[in-house]
């Protein structure tokens, strides 16, 4: 499983990459927007992966099973995501206003305009 | 318990808070944003005083022994740095009531730099890397809204540089935390020094040094990726340029300082090398970049770029002397960089514009003001005997008894670089004759009262007397410098205070 995840990880970095790299600001966007998704699986990766075990001790045992996932990621992910969307919501908003003052969605226009 | 760790963050957000409540009451928005910073600073203060006696002071959140809860650790260092964001903080706050139009304030300023505050405090004290990532986001987010508060056509364009420079950075710190808990199971900056050395891929180690290298590089605003910050420091209100200038990308060269010197320091001769390379370009680079430009505040922005290749320095020289430079280049930069942004505002507000051709007769209008400039501006070229001077030798000397021939004169040749740029500010802005309207200059803004004019010069002169108090009292500041660098050099002792805190 986590061959799998792992190069599942490294397409989507490299296709934000590829995006970012574009001029259009909206494809700028949908990079960020991708390339934390990315860092975000791969926290949750590196731990990992444990299917069907949570971390709970059960009912008539006093010690977890040997093998539990591990919560800690789970968590720090949970905390990037929430992040990763403030952030990202922001950026949206700032493009919509830019392109909307320069009427571009190039940015090298938008270099030539804010002179 | 120790609450003095934690009140440099909590006066701030809880000020933060206090504002937004006020959203519609300005005036009870200015009382809070002088109230809360001086606060901070008091309470910055205190901790100063209190690491100094005690070496570390650490708090355990929510009572969780190390390393299983979020530990706050305040070193020399940290509380140094703290201790400027009040001070900084304090000036900015005074200098923000008559420069602040309306219609920023209205939006939310104070409420902002109450949070921007917080989160460069957060991160100067915490001792968790992922709460280290937070710090830094509440710090990004505060920022990108203070930077485009306003939203005109230019601040636009420097944000969204801005703004996806950052990302990209912050997103690189948050894979390297990931790989770094996947190898190591700890999230503890002490327990993850103390780990690091037992992992037997030490290619994955220094993958991972690189990885934060390259993360707090981009937030130092260190070479190559550091054209974010000229495009876009000179376009919001002086006062955010003037905070941020003072201590955002000084949040990278701490987060720099405190990695490279606590968990990644095996393999110094691989790690140090790039830092020293990085630093050397870093340097050259900005200062080259200020000498073509002809706006206050874009020359400003260059040398911050250079100034903080010379804190990078210290630490990629990684002796005992070099890191005393580092830590006391930070000290005097933060001071004399926020002042001379502080300046640019003032002369603005008399002349009406930041163009260095459209400027002129500043010296012969109010010669104080001269004064004023030429204390930060020396100071920052390194004339003795104001600050900047004796973080230049420091760190010179250090460069010279390691033998690094190169980096020396490059230090040297930037420090000659620097006193050119501000004297061709002194010269256009200052010296020469205010041109006419018709040959391109600009109409005289509207006359200062007094109250205005005041608030405006005192956080000047206030800024300007710690330079000048630093530069006389050397002594004193190199013994502050040289105990901080020798916690840095020490790892253990900060491994055994966390560690060994109660909660």
């Amino acid at each position: 499983m986590e061959p799998l995840i792992a190069i599942v990880i490294g397409a989507i970095y490299a296709s934000a990459i590829y995006m970012m790299l574009r001029r259009s600001i909206v494809k700028l966007v949908i990079g960020l927007i991708l390339i934390s998704n990315a860092a975000n699986l791969l926290i949750f990766t590196t731990a990992g992966l444990t299917r069907g075990s949570p971390p709970l001790i059960p009912m008539d045992g006093s010690a977890l099973p040997e093998v539990v996932a591990d919560p800690l990621p789970q968590a720090l992910v949970l905390t990037a995501i929430v992040i990763a969307f403030g952030v990202l919501s922001f950026s949206v908003v700032l493009i919509r206003r830019a392109t909307e003052i320069m009427q571009v969605d190039d940015m090298d226009q938008m270099k030539e305009n804010a002179k | 318990m120790r609450p003095e760790v934690i009140l440099p963050i909590l006066i701030p957000l809880l000020s933060g808070a206090l504002s937004l409540l006020f959203w519609r009451s300005r005036t009870v928005q200015r009382v809070l944003g002088v109230v809360g910073t001086g606060a901070l600073m008091i309470a910055a203060f205190v901790l100063f005083f209190r690491v100094q006696q005690e070496g570390y002071v650490v708090l355990q959140l929510g009572g969780w022994q190390a390393p299983y809860g979020i530990s706050l650790v305040a070193d020399l260092l940290g509380a140094i740095m703290v201790v400027l964001t009040g001070i900084i903080g304090f000036a900015v706050a005074l200098f923000s009531l008559p420069t602040m139009g309306p219609g920023h304030e209205k939006f939310g300023y104070y409420p902002l730099m109450h949070l921007l505050l917080a989160g460069v405090a957060g991160a100067f004290l915490t001792g968790d890397i992922f709460n280290l990532y937070v710090w830094f986001e509440v710090m990004l987010l505060a920022s990108f809204a203070l930077l485009i508060l306003g939203g005109e056509r230019a601040q636009m364009e420097g944000a969204i540089k801005y703004v996806t420079l950052n990302l990209v950075s912050s997103v690189i710190f948050l894979s390297a935390v990931g790989l770094l808990y996947g190898a190591l199971g700890t999230l503890n900056m002490a327990h993850i020094a103390e780990r690091v050395s037992m992992v037997e891929n030490s290619t994955l180690v220094d993958v991972l040094a690189v990885m934060f290298m390259v993360s707090f590089g981009i937030k130092a605003a260190a070479f190559p990726l550091f054209f974010w910050l000229p495009a876009s420091y000179h376009t919001p209100p002086v006062a955010v340029s003037a905070l941020f200038a003072g201590l955002l990308t000084k949040v990278g060269v701490y987060a720099l300082f405190r990695v490279f010197t606590l968990i990644f320091n095996d393999s110094a001769a691989f790690t140090h090398e790039i830092l020293l390379w990085g630093a050397a370009l870093t340097m050259l680079t900005g200062v080259l970049g200020a000498a073509a430009q002809y706006e206050f505040r874009r020359i400003l922005s260059f040398h911050i770029v250079s100034q903080i290749g010379y804190m990078i320095m210290g630490l990629a020289l990684y002796t005992p002397l070099a890191l005393i430079g580092g830590v006391f280049y930070i000290l005097h930069h933060i001071i004399v960089k926020t002042n001379l942004f502080l300046v640019s505002g003032l002369v603005y507000r008399l002349k009406g514009s930041y163009e260095l051709k459209k400027l002129g007769g500043v010296y012969a209008a109010w010669p104080l003001l001269g004064l004023l400039f030429l204390i930060p501006a020396l100071s920052l070229a390194g004339i003795p005997p104001l600050s900047g001077f004796f973080a230049k030798f420091v760190l010179i000397r250090a460069s010279i008894e390691s033998g690094e021939v190169v980096i020396t004169i490059i230090a040297l040749l930037v420090g000659l670089l620097t006193l050119y740029s501000m004297t061709k500010i002194w010269a256009e802005a200052f010296w020469k004759k205010a041109p006419d309207e018709e040959e391109g200059g600009v109409a005289k803004p509207a006359a200062l009262d007094r109250r205005q004019l005041w608030l405006m010069v005192t956080p000047i002169v206030g800024l300007a007397a710690c330079t000048v108090f630093i530069g006389l009292n050397g002594q004193l500041f190199y013994d502050i410098a040289s105990a901080a660098a020798a916690q840095l050099l020490d790892p253990q002792a900060y491994i055994n205070a966390v560690m060994g805190a109660q909660p």
